[in-house]
């Protein structure tokens, strides 16, 4: 083993930012004190292609296998939680976007939902549908994306990411028209949603929904069966139910391991208790099983549209009682949660019974589920390292905020 | 999942010198928190996280909180002396109570799918004495997320494995979530290669420079 508190040996993680050396070798000895040979020392990131964004890795390699890693954070802290708690509930909407900046609605959805319950708000009925209906596309959008991410770290340069980005202009082309946005929707609001659902757009909607079968059998029949894809990801970074829970990891990567626990089914926030879906589970928890459980889950998100789109009812959008300027919530605190792609994102509002927030927080799921990131890849060939992060499905806004 | 004075008074006869306190929700409709002391913070947890009713086992979230020194205004009764006679006065006296941090923890059930259980431990001052129990040998949810408390807030958590700054830099000295903290004016201020080559121009050119 290595002994880092050996001066020679430690390991400095250096300040972010600071001109450093991108590896070092740092000579190894064994416990008679002689020479064995050497570790490499890499600072992987933070402009790094496979790292998603700007996140650094401290790598200590032995030939090419891990033997620690480290993760830093910060690159892009703005610290959201302050700025928040400086300005009103509602200014703080546009700026969940920019959290997880793939889904904007599912952050709106969250923010809106711990605003709600610290309130109490009640959301129509149309709003509810709409709610699900842009958070399920949210979901299909990012799981496709991710996966096609998780083939360009695997060397599958372009073709699958350009399929997934393909459809996911087709959900941009959505949420644009519905909110003027593609990316920073900005589109909930306490109590309901901005604006109505322009002329045509469930029409259109329901067009995509009804191709976007086509869409998976094809990516399914291009890379499930795969050989390298199988070869690469099987039995890479698996991750064990007991840790899974005891790390707090949510979303799709605690379904891998084994855990039915879907925020959907257990809190059923919004309507969801209206909708037939089920939750799939991996029986490995590895890459393989988090990147199957992804193409799954957007076969599920596919059977909450479809009845959604049919079902949705005509009526107001946004609560009465829902006040826009001079938004004060009574003293108290709330925590509201959903299933958001990436996992459980959460909202802890603490009121003082001014406009603005005593404290905000974001429980982050993209950081979170990095707890384990050292653990699954110790052991691991440096390039398996790549896939195992691509497979946790991090997004840098939400990690640092 | 039992109601929280159950909880309380079940906490109460497994640890008897935990002093546990149930602080209300002013929101209604949100569930009320329990207040435990930081010396059995640790015992309770482990307790919610084993015991076969609740099986706690998801820490899900973990918050830092900032409470500031508070003055409350008292209105005393004293004697006083006034021309010669002792009479009752009222007065007013001006008390400072010492802000503490809070870190608010939310639990759920995996197996059992209830929750939240909101648990808080406070520290007893804002300055010097910002210590509290590391949830990590129980919880290893609660390793980054303490890590960012300590780096944003400035609670120490005893018995973390890996106590450092998560999203500031090392080096870095103030807890900027705190709410007396005051953004430095020159906080982007940096001597750059620029400056000097400017300084270096000026003393080539002292005529221009001169005139401006």
């Amino acid at each position: 083993m290595v002994d880092f508190a050996q001066p020679e040996n430690a390991f400095k993680p250096g300040l972010p930012g600071a001109a450093e050396p991108a590896c070092r070798v740092v000579p190894k000895y064994s416990d008679q004190g002689e020479r064995e040979g050497d570790w490499l020392e890499i600072s992987m990131g933070p402009q790094h292609p496979s790292t998603h964004g700007v996140f650094r890795m401290d790598l200590v390699l032995e030939g090419e296998t891990v033997i620690r890693l480290k993760p830093v954070f910060g690159y892009l802290h703005r610290n959201h939680e302050k700025i928040a708690e400086q300005t009103t509930y509602l200014s703080s909407m546009p700026y969940t976007d920019r959290l997880d900046y793939f889904c904007s609605m599912t952050n709106n959805w969250a923010y809106a939902l711990a605003v709600e319950k610290l309130a109490g708000l009640q959301v129509p009925e149309r709003a509810e549908y709409i709610r699900i209906i842009t958070a399920e596309l949210t979901r299909l959008q990012n799981h496709a994306c991710l996966m096609g991410f998780l083939m360009q770290d695997l060397g599958a340069m372009g073709t699958p990411l350009m399929y997934a980005f393909r459809e996911r202009e087709k959900i941009l082309d959505l949420f644009e028209a519905l909110s003027g946005a593609r990316m920073m929707c900005n589109y909930m609001r306490f109590g309901g949603c901005r604006i109505d659902l322009p002329p045509g757009w469930l029409e259109q909607t329901r067009r995509l929904v009804a191709d976007f079968p086509r869409f998976l059998d094809e990516f399914e029949a291009l890379l499930t069966g795969n050989e390298i894809v199988m070869a690469r990801l099987q039995g890479v970074g698996a991750l064990s139910r007991e840790l899974a829970i005891n790390a707090g990891i949510s979303g799709p990567m605690l379904r891998a391991s084994g855990v039915n626990y879907d925020i959907r089914k257990v809190d059923q926030y919004g309507i969801y208790n209206r909708f037939e879906f089920r939750v799939p589970l991996g029986a490995h928890g590895d890459c393989y099983d988090r990147f199957m459980l992804r193409l799954l889950e957007m076969r599920e998100s596919l059977r909450i549209l479809e009845p959604a789109l049919k079902d949705i009812p005509s009526g107001p959008i946004i609560d009465a009682r829902a006040k826009l300027r001079n938004f004060k919530p009574r003293p108290g605190e709330a925590y509201g949660r959903i299933e958001a792609p990436k996992g459980e994102l959460g909202f802890y509002l603490v009121s003082d019974g001014s406009a603005n927030p005593y404290r905000y927080r974001v429980r982050p799921p993209s950081l979170i589920n990095l707890t384990i990131l050292e653990d699954l890849c110790l052991g691991q060939k440096v390039a398996d390292v790549v896939i195992i992060l691509g497979s946790v499905d991090i997004v840098l806004g939400e990690v640092d905020r | 999942m039992e109601t929280l004075p159950q909880l309380k008074t079940r906490l109460a006869a497994a640890f008897p010198k935990a002093r546990l306190e149930i602080v209300p929700n002013g929101s209604p409709g949100n569930p009320d928190s329990l207040w435990v002391d930081a010396a059995s913070g640790l015992k309770v947890a482990g307790f919610l996280k084993n015991d076969a009713a609740l099986q706690l086992d998801f820490l899900s979230n973990v918050t830092g909180l900032d409470w500031l020194d508070k003055t409350v205004t008292e209105k005393v009764r004293v004697k006083r002396e006034f021309k010669g006679q002792e009479i009752e006065v009222d007065e007013i006296l001006e008390k400072i109570v010492p802000g503490y941090l809070e870190v608010v923890y939310h639990f759920y059930s995996t197996p059992l799918r209830h929750g939240p259980l909101v648990l808080r431990m406070r520290t007893e001052n804002r300055t010097d004495r910002t210590h509290l129990p590391s949830l990590v040998p129980l919880y290893r949810s609660a390793e980054f997320q303490e890590r960012e408390i300590y780096d944003l807030y400035g609670v120490i958590f005893d018995g973390h494995p890996d106590l450092r700054r998560l999203l500031m830099w090392e080096g870095f000295a103030d807890h900027p979530m705190r709410k007396d903290y005051c953004e430095p004016d020159d906080y982007e201020y940096e001597p750059t290669p620029h400056g000097a080559l400017l300084e270096k121009a000026r003393r080539h050119y002292p005529r221009e420079a001169a005139h401006g």
